[in-house]
Formats: structure tokens, C-alpha cells, sequence
């Protein structure tokens, strides 16, 4: 089995946008991963999640992987944008927008 | 935890940051936090986010379960005011 870091590697780079979250985007068990899903339902570009609770390795893992000790995280063209409070923030400036269409529009990242 | 003892960490690692930091439901594990630093200038939001995790260290691990943290230089928040 691979480790943690070349899972989450591989997940961030087959998918322009990955939200590593408590629960899943129907089910979210946590208010903070529920506020982020609500952001890129609204956003309505595709997204992949990863349910860190039913992975304690992926749970620890990508606290690390990104220096970051909170659930969720966000990752879009496999580099770490940031939390809900970021995510929410960068948002309402207009900014995510930005990120996710310059994302959509650019070739697959392999 | 103590809001009081989250905000003299952050006014620790960062010398000369305003800081004001509330319980959000008075369980003392759950806070929410505005830092106004000369230090974020430059910074993204990422960079200024991990700084007042970093200030936290172990804390932000065992001790407090969420964080709601807005991180601002002096002059983003004159402009708020």
C-alpha cells in the first residue's frame, strides 16, 4: 500500500478540484465542511471529496502534507487554497471564481 | 481553554499584532479570532493562516476543536472600519 502522502498526491492530481472534508457532500458531518461544500455547490463546477473520517491515515496525512492542522481542506490544480475560512473568504472577493475557471479552462494537470 | 491565553500566543509569535479572540460557544474549544499584523503584508492568506496556526502549536491540536480565523494588515483594516 502506498503512503498517505502519494494517495493524497495522487487523488490532488487526477482531479481539479478535491475538498478533503468530514463526511461527504449530501452527509457532511461537520459545519465547517458543510459551509464549504455549500461554496462549490454554488459554484457549480465539478469537485471530488474525500471523507477523512473513514480514513484515519488520509486524516493525519493531509494535515501534514499541507501544514495545516484543520479539516476541511481544499486543494484545486493540486495546490492547497485553503480552509473554510479562506475558501469562503476568497469567495465573496470573487477570487475562488477566478482560480476555478482559470483551473477548468487549463489541460488536465496529467 | 482561555480565549485570553489563545490571544497572548498569537501577541507572542507575532510582536505588535492586534489580536482579539472570542469563545463562539463559551465551551472554551471552539474560538474565533481577528489578527491585524504589519507581518501578513505580502502574504497570502495561506501563509498568514499557518502563521497563527504555528503560534498555537500543540494547542491547536489538542486543545482547541475550531478556530474561525479572519487575518488582516493594518491597512486592510483601516479600510474595514
Amino acid at each position: 500500500m502506498s503512503s498517505a502522502s502519494e494517495r493524497i498526491q495522487s487523488t490532488i492530481n487526477s482531479n481539479k478540484i478535491v475538498l478533503f472534508m468530514k463526511g461527504n457532500r449530501n452527509f457532511p458531518m461537520c459545519g465547517f465542511s458543510a459551509a464549504t461544500v455549500q461554496v462549490f455547490e454554488e459554484l457549480g463546477a465539478p469537485y471530488e471529496t474525500v471523507d477523512v473520517l473513514a480514513d484515519q491515515e488520509i486524516r493525519e496525512g493531509v494535515k501534514v502534507y499541507s501544514n495545516w492542522p484543520t479539516i476541511p481542506q481544499v486543494y484545486i490544480d493540486g495546490k492547497f487554497v485553503g480552509g473554510c475560512d479562506i475558501i469562503r473568504e476568497l469567495y465573496e472577493s470573487g477570487e475562488l471564481q477566478t482560480i476555478v475557471k482559470t483551473a477548468m479552462s487549463a489541460p488536465a494537470s496529467h | 481553554m482561555d480565549p485570553m491565553e489563545l490571544q497572548q500566543m498569537i501577541e507572542r509569535a507575532l510582536p505588535g499584532a492586534h489580536v482579539e479572540v472570542r469563545d463562539t460557544t463559551g465551551g472554551g474549544d471552539h474560538f474565533e479570532a481577528l489578527v491585524v499584523s504589519e507581518n501578513f503584508e505580502g502574504k497570502g492568506l495561506v501563509e498568514r493562516h499557518q502563521a497563527v496556526y504555528g503560534a498555537l502549536g500543540d494547542a491547536m491540536r489538542a486543545r482547541v476543536h475550531a478556530l474561525t480565523l479572519k487575518t488582516l494588515t493594518p491597512s486592510q483594516y483601516q479600510n474595514r472600519r
